[in-house]
């Protein structure tokens, strides 16, 4: 046993332990996504098509809406945009879990001594330079088109941290639905029947006195409304305080009850 | 702490109807290899994923290293490594990047990490790939990484998931030589295999499950004289001289063997004791002026364990067939 002993080399600190496992794990997922860099697509071409989409397409019929020009309607569309892009990047995650669980790196994560949910805390970390880079090519590109931030810097970084922040908890509806269907592709399809109407059924595109009674009623409380309320009100001005903390509430409810269901789930899929 | 690395009673796991273990006991003396010996679906590699934590048992106990793998896992698994039957390597990670994860995992500083992933790459044959991601890696080399992978963190007790399945005979032999040299460490060996050859190579002790049980018990030596010893396999240039061969081998077939097995084309297969019957055997075909074709002497296959112990042809044979009816 000595001789063993004194092989050992030397060890990290024990505190902030589970965070540091999770961040190497995080680092896996980032090496993987750099891999295959065709994986980054939904967060750098497709916001990029839906602003042209929106701008250019839609935007002049759609900005009488929001009583606007085509450029109103920019300055209108972007946060909307932003949210959407964000929840739609988050299926990827659950995808890419649900083919990574079934192979035997997994088996080798259980193994070691590490918290059980750790591996699912890295892959979604990993997902924070995902969601940074919506931000980044959403707001930058909507830049090129005309948009303006009419605020100032530090609400620019407050809205980019919210959006980023509800990002990360929605991921792990994405990843509850991974561990659960047996299929990547199963995975896409239930997500998007989520994303779709969440995204669209809120204030993304148009106002929501523009819609029937009953359907006003599900924006106030979607969560993706919020959201974007919350967005445009920091990149634009106006008051925020209620809608941040709706989307603050929502953040917490998220994790709150996907992340036990998305561990859970991890479990029982040994 | 117990002489023993490894102790499971009554180990029961169940999925669904089925009965993976039905009461297994296994136990390994500290710095011994133990066998688990048994055909396809006998529950070995559900007796190991328990005991490397990885499921819960439904019944029985069982402690590594002294601790409790249902109430202390943690602790289990600061002290085991896991090699499966698949490998399970990050196929997007190079060689040295898989082996540093491992090692951060198990509190490394980053340098150490480095230092203790090349060292195993080295010693692996993986150095040339050591920056090559693993997909690309040969079925043997992604088996050896996995195995690197499992000694990171220098573990007292290895757990080998039929490491040897698919490889070529000669990674076979390469793969005994790396558990040999983890005995000499001090470590604690349990290997799952399907071949006797095996298990006789390299263990202490054997024991043979069938169908979620244990069927034997043994060392390699007492359980080659359960079953018969070692079988002479001989066959004739001439088929005609197959009864001749018969009278010739029947003088010194081993004490309490099976009647001699033929086949078609006159091959004969006798059960003797051991090897100091050959030259005997020798002498008397060149007697008879029988020339000899084959001429081998070899372990009884799993499907002779099995028929020795229970009395019917391995379930190993029916499963496959079943399967293959399937």
């Amino acid at each position: 046993m000595t001789a063993v002993a004194i092989s050992i080399p030397a060890r990290q600190p024990r505190q902030f332990r589970q965070l540091r496992y999770a961040l190497v794990l995080a680092k896996r997922n980032m090496i993987k996504i750099m891999r295959a860099p065709e994986q980054l697509l939904d967060v750098t071409l497709q916001p990029v098509i839906f602003l042209l989409l929106f701008y250019y397409v839609l935007g002049g019929a759609l900005g009488g809406g929001v009583g606007a020009s085509r450029h109103g309607y920019l300055q209108f569309l972007l946060p909307g945009i932003l949210a959407q892009t964000l929840a739609m990047s988050s299926i990827a995650i659950g995808q890419n879990m649900n083919a990574d669980i079934e192979k035997g790196v997994f088996d080798r994560f259980r193994s070691l001594p590490i918290g059980r949910a750790v591996p699912l805390i890295g892959a979604v970390l990993a997902e924070f330079f995902r969601y940074l880079m919506v931000c980044v090519i959403t707001i930058g590109f909507g830049y090129i088109l005309g948009f303006r931030v009419l605020t100032n810097p530090l609400a620019l970084l407050g809205a980019i941290g919210l959006s980023i922040c509800f990002a990360l908890a929605f991921a792990w509806v994405s990843v509850w639905v991974g561990m659960k269907v047996r299929t990547a592709g199963s995975v896409q399809g239930i997500m998007m029947l989520l994303v779709l109407p969440l995204s669209f059924g809120s204030t993304t595109f148009v106002r929501a006195s523009t819609m029937p009674g009953w359907l006003q009623a599900f924006v106030h409380v979607n969560p993706i409304s919020h959201l974007v309320n919350a967005v445009r009100g920091l990149l634009l001005g106006g008051p925020v305080a209620s809608d941040v903390g709706w989307t603050m509430a929502w953040i917490a409810g998220l994790l709150v009850v996907f992340f036990p269901l998305a561990l859970r789930a991890y479990i029982r899929r040994t | 702490m117990s002489e023993f690395a490894i102790e499971a009673t009554g180990l029961i796991k169940s999925f669904g109807e089925t009965k993976a273990l039905a009461g297994v006991d296994l136990a390994a003396r500290r710095g011994s290899v133990l066998a688990v010996l048994g055909p396809n679906g006998a529950g070995k590699t559900t007796a190991v994923r328990i005991l490397a934590t990885l499921l819960r048992p439904d019944g029985g106990t069982a402690r590594v290293n002294g601790f409790d793998v249902r109430t202390q896992p943690t602790q289990v698994r600061e002290s085991i490594g896991l090699t499966g039957q698949f490998a399970s390597v990050d196929e997007d990670l190079t060689g040295t990047q898989n082996l540093v994860m491992i090692g951060q995992l198990l509190d490394m500083t980053k340098k150490d990490a480095r230092q203790r992933a090349a060292e195993l790459l080295e010693w692996f044959d993986l150095a040339e790939a050591a920056n090559r991601v693993a997909k690309n890696y040969s079925g043997g080399m992604r088996r050896r990484l996995d195995l690197a992978a499992s000694l990171v963190g220098r573990p007292s007790v290895i757990f080998l998931d039929e490491p040897t399945t698919g490889l070529d005979p000669a990674k076979r032999e390469d793969m005994w030589d790396v558990v040999r040299s983890l005995i000499s460490d001090g470590s604690t060996v349990l290997l799952t295999t399907q071949y006797l050859e095996e298990a006789d190579a390299l263990a202490d002790e054997i024991t043979v499950i069938d169908h979620g049980r244990v069927i034997a018990h043994d060392t390699p030596y007492g359980l080659k004289r359960v079953v018969g010893g070692q079988r002479l396999t001989v066959r004739p240039v001439d088929p005609a001289r197959h009864d001749d061969l018969l009278s010739v081998l029947g003088t010194v077939a081993g004490a309490g063997a099976h009647a001699p097995e033929t086949d078609g084309r006159g091959t004969v297969t006798i059960g003797v004791d051991g090897d100091d019957v050959l030259p005997d055997v020798v002498a008397r075909l060149r007697a008879a002026g029988i020339a000899v074709e084959e001429f081998s002497l070899h372990l009884p296959s799993l499907d002779e364990v099995f028929f020795t112990l229970t009395g019917t042809r391995s379930a190993g044979d029916a499963r496959e067939s079943s399967e293959v009816a399937a």
